[in-house]
C-alpha cells in the first residue's frame, strides 16, 4: 500500500514535473489569468495524463519499439479529442477562453514523457497512479499561480470579490501586472526558489564557484 | 500583396513572437537554451519543420477536414473537424520523420549538427500549436507559408537571445535555490516584458 502512496504523492512535491523536471509549462503560463479556466486545465490533463499512461501500459507489451512514439501520439491524441468535445459540448466559454491550449496537451511532455518513462515499464494500475500523481503536482503549481494571479490581479478567486477593488467602490487597487502573462513567469521562478528552499536537495549544482573574498570586480563598460 | 505577406511576416516574428507572446514550445525553450550553438541548431530545425508543416496542415484543412470542404468528393454537408487535432500532429510526426531520413540521406552535415533535435521537434507544443493557430485565424495557403516561417523565425531568435543571456548568466552569483531553472524563470519573464513592447501594434 505504501508503495502506491509514494508513487501518486513523489511527483507532487519531490518530483514536481513543472518545478523539476521542466515538463509541461507552456500551458502553465498561458491559462493561469484567472483561476476558474486553470481548473478546468488541471482536471483536463490530469484526465488525459492517467488514462494516457494507462491505456499505453495495457499495451506496452505488443508495441513494436520502433513506432512506439506514433502509437503513444494517437492514443494521447484521441483522448485529448474526446477531452476537447466534451469541454466544447459542457462549457463551451471556458473552452473558447482555453482555445489552443486544450489541444496543447497533446504536445504537453508530461504525458509523452510519462508515457516513454514509466507506463513502457510498469502495470497498468501503477501507471494510472502514477499519471495521477503528476497530474495533480502540475495542477498544483497551476492553481497556486492562477490564485495568485487571479487575487493580487482582479481581487477575486473564481469571479467571487475577495479584495473588492477601487473601481467597485473597495479599497484595493487591482495590479495589473499579475493579469500579464510574464507575471507567470516570475510567480513561478519564486515557487521553484521557496520549494528548493525546503528541499535543498533539489538545488542546482554552480557551474563556476564565486572565490571567497574575491574584490568586486568594477564593470567599465557593458558589453 | 506583398506588403499583407510582409506585415503578417513581422508580425508573427515580433508581434505575436511564438516563445514569448504565447509562450509556446517553453519546454525545449527553457531545457536546450544554456549553449548558443545548441539553441542555434534547434533554431533552424524549428524553422524548417514550421515552414513544411503549417502550409501542409493548411491544404489538409482546407481540402479534407473544414465544414464542406468535401463537396469536391460529393459530401457537402460533412465537417471532419474533430479530428484536426490527430490529423495535425500526425502530417508533423510524419514529416519529421521524412525530413530526418531525407536530411540523413542528403545532407548528412546537417544531419548530424541537428542531431537529437529534429525528433524532439514533435513533441514541441510550437509546433503545433502554430498549425492551430493557422486553422483559428483562417489563413490560406500564401498566408499560412509566410506564417510558418516567420513563426519559425520568431521562436529561433527568442530562444538564441536566451541562451546568450543564460551564457552570461553563468557566471553571476545566484542564490542557491534560484541556480538553473529559477532564474531561467524570472529571465524569460523580463524578456517577455521587452516582446510585450511590440504589442499593439498594428501594421
Amino acid at each position: 500500500m505504501s508503495k502506491f502512496k509514494e508513487i501518486l504523492l513523489t511527483p507532487i512535491f519531490k518530483d514536481n514535473p513543472i518545478a523539476l523536471q521542466i515538463l509541461g509549462i507552456c500551458s502553465a503560463l498561458a491559462v493561469t489569468s484567472k483561476l476558474y479556466p486553470t481548473l478546468i486545465m488541471c482536471v483536463a490533463l490530469t484526465i488525459t495524463v492517467s488514462l494516457s499512461n494507462f491505456f499505453i501500459s495495457l499495451i506496452r507489451n505488443i508495441i513494436p519499439t520502433n513506432i512506439r512514439i506514433i502509437v503513444q501520439m494517437t492514443i494521447i491524441s484521441s483522448l485529448v479529442i474526446l477531452v476537447d468535445q466534451f469541454l466544447k459540448a459542457y462549457d463551451y466559454e471556458t473552452s473558447k477562453t482555453l482555445s489552443v491550449f486544450v489541444g496543447l496537451i497533446i504536445t504537453n511532455c508530461i504525458v509523452m514523457g510519462r508515457a516513454e518513462a514509466f507506463a513502457m515499464q510498469n502495470t497498468p494500475g501503477v501507471s494510472f497512479l502514477d499519471g495521477l500523481g503528476n497530474g495533480l503536482g502540475y495542477s498544483l503549481i497551476l492553481i497556486v499561480v492562477g490564485a495568485i494571479r487571479e487575487l493580487l490581479g482582479s481581487g477575486q478567486l473564481l469571479g467571487i470579490d475577495i479584495l473588492i477593488t477601487t473601481q467597485n467602490g473597495g479599497w484595493y487597487v487591482g495590479n495589473n501586472f499579475f493579469l500579464l502573462a510574464p507575471s507567470s513567469f516570475l510567480i513561478i521562478g519564486l515557487f521553484i526558489w521557496a520549494l528548493r528552499s525546503w528541499k535543498t536537495e533539489q538545488v542546482e549544482e554552480k557551474e563556476f564557484l564565486m572565490s571567497k573574498n574575491a574584490p568586486k570586480e568594477v564593470e567599465t563598460h557593458h558589453a | 500583396m506583398l506588403e499583407h505577406y510582409l506585415s503578417i511576416f513581422i508580425s508573427s516574428i515580433f508581434i505575436e513572437n511564438l516563445a514569448l507572446s504565447v509562450f509556446l514550445g517553453m519546454c525545449t525553450f527553457l531545457a536546450i537554451s544554456k549553449k548558443i550553438e545548441a539553441a542555434i541548431g534547434l533554431g533552424i530545425a524549428v524553422i524548417v519543420v514550421l515552414a513544411i508543416t503549417v502550409p501542409l496542415n493548411n491544404i489538409i484543412y482546407n481540402f479534407l477536414l473544414r465544414d464542406g470542404a468535401l463537396t469536391w468528393l460529393g459530401f457537402p454537408d460533412v465537417s471532419l473537424e474533430f479530428v484536426g487535432l490527430i490529423s495535425y500532429i500526425g502530417v508533423i510526426a510524419a514529416c519529421v520523420q521524412i525530413l530526418e531520413m531525407f536530411l540523413d540521406k542528403y545532407v548528412p552535415k546537417l544531419y548530424t549538427a541537428l542531431g537529437i533535435f529534429l525528433p524532439l521537434i514533435t513533441v514541441n507544443c510550437a509546433i503545433l500549436g502554430a498549425s492551430l493557430f493557422m486553422v483559428e485565424k483562417n489563413l490560406d495557403f500564401g498566408e499560412s507559408v509566410v506564417y510558418g516561417l516567420g513563426g519559425g523565425v520568431g521562436w529561433a531568435l527568442a530562444i538564441v537571445l536566451l541562451a546568450g543571456i543564460r551564457e552570461k548568466l553563468k557566471y553571476s552569483d545566484i542564490p542557491d535555490g534560484l541556480e538553473g531553472l529559477g532564474i531561467t524563470f524570472i529571465t524569460v519573464g523580463l524578456m517577455t516584458f521587452g516582446f510585450m513592447s511590440f504589442g499593439g501594434i498594428i501594421l
